[in-house]
């Protein structure tokens, strides 16, 4: 049986933990509002990016298609952009993204796959690090900005100008709600065409190009690329506010919860504690 | 008055106008042109230069664009703007960043290709900002 003075040093330590996991829970619900601004804000962007793509895929194949719009021919070498926080004390929402990539690169070395790895995000780095394929490892940063978006277009377009990767995935964390985030993996290249895109009616009218369809196609495909990653950046970002505010609402009442089991205990044993001083001085003067 | 349409301009951080107008003046990569109601269908890359809408009451916004892509479609007219700054929000610091980027943009070229590229945007960023600084005082 712990000592008195013991019990209450453990009920002060749980009160500090609860006082750090309440803050943070506070600090996430007012960033998460701001995050999920701006993914949303980042929506059309990317929707009209895909759609302008659809359009113009579907009058561009063959010989002259660019390589990011139809791949290498190959599907040998294949690079798994995975992309988490920086920070943890958010739940699972890290790990499932990792996990989400992970049964993906295992399937592809079971298939005879080369496969590389590249992470945004320092938790994916670490989490990751045991494959020892990574290429690259960049950190998120604070807010998702278009500049570690661009670097990191940059060096995947790299691998792939290069030669060295076919295929390019990118796997982050959507997110749908407060309580839902899914773990997504989306194929960068070859680039994925939304059929989903509605085709527009031209009524009777045919697209003029300008300078040509493959000139812009080629400088599109580059972009989509860059604005894939963000979005996800920004996807992961209001995400992982939503799973921490979640995983810090549940610490702050479990919290709660150990303190009054704390502190029934403690006060039970103090009652023991004066109950048995108290029998012990009334059969003291009894004995008298 | 001319007939009106749908104007969207979009940046990746957001939404940044979605209106209907009379006429949108585009810095196309191969020249100026001008989208009123009916345009054929068209697409085309742009360059760094300054968008013109008119707005159903007549007034001119300029907003500076850094490149994109343009589509005209029966539905209206979409940019896809890199970034989209209004004419007003352009402070000298912002300026500054933009011919500061161009410029290291020629500085880092590897190829001489890549370098007449990068020195054309330099020379479109820094005309666009002149024209939107000399209408900037008669405001």
């Amino acid at each position: 049986m712990a000592s008195l003075k013991e019990m209450r040093n453990r009920i002060g330590s749980v009160k500090a933990t609860q006082k750090i996991t309440k803050a943070l829970q506070m600090v996430a619900a007012a960033k998460l509002r701001r995050s999920q601004d701006a993914a949303q804000n980042a929506r059309p962007y990317a929707e009209r990016m895909a759609s302008v793509i659809a359009n113009l895929a579907a009058g561009v194949s063959g010989e002259g298609a660019p390589r990011l719009l139809v791949g290498t021919g190959s599907e040998q070498r294949h690079l798994i952009v995975v992309a988490t926080s920086d920070r943890g004390l958010a739940g699972g929402f890290n790990s499932s993204i990792v996990r989400a990539a992970r049964e993906r690169i295992g399937r592809l070395i079971n298939e005879g796959k080369d496969v590389r790895i590249l992470t945004v995000g320092r938790k994916a780095r670490d989490q990751l690090k045991r494959y020892d394929r990574s290429v690259a490892a960049f950190e998120a940063g604070g807010n998702p900005s278009l500049a570690v978006a661009e670097e990191v277009a940059a060096k995947i377009r790299e691998l792939f100008d290069a030669g060295d990767v076919d295929v390019v995935t990118l796997f982050f964390s959507k997110f749908q709600s407060v309580v839902i985030q899914t773990p997504t993996g989306v194929q960068l290249i070859p680039a994925e065409v939304k059929t989903a895109a509605k085709p527009i009616d031209l009524k009777g009218a045919v697209y003029e190009y300008e300078p040509d369809e493959e000139t812009i196609l080629e400088e599109l495909l580059p972009r989509n690329i860059t604005t894939q990653l963000f979005s996800a950046m920004l996807e992961n970002q209001a995400g992982f506010y939503a799973a921490q505010m979640t995983a810090m609402d549940n610490a702050t009442r479990n919290a709660g919860d150990m303190i009054s089991a704390l502190t029934l205990q403690y006060n039970r044993s103090r009652q023991a504690q004066i109950t048995k001083e108290l029998i012990e001085i009334i059969s003291g003067a009894e004995a008298l | 008055m001319a007939e009106a349409f749908k104007f969207e301009l979009v940046s990746p951080a957001r939404l940044v106008l979605s209106e209907v107008v009379d006429q949108v003046v585009v810095p196309g990569a191969e020249g100026y042109f001008t989208v009123l109601k009916g345009h054929a269908p068209f697409m085309s890359t742009i360059r760094p230069g300054v968008l013109q809408v008119t707005s159903q009451s007549g007034k001119v916004a300029k907003i500076f664009v850094a490149g994109g892509f343009a589509d005209v479609s029966p539905a209206g007219l979409t940019v896809l703007a890199e970034q989209a700054i209004a004419a007003e929000e352009l402070s000298a610091e912002v300026i500054a960043k933009q011919v500061a980027d161009a410029e290291a943009g020629v500085a880092s070229a590897k190829s001489d290709e890549a370098k007449r590229v990068a020195q054309e945007k330099l020379d479109h960023v820094k005309e666009a900002i002149a024209e939107i600084s000399a209408t900037g005082d008669d405001r």
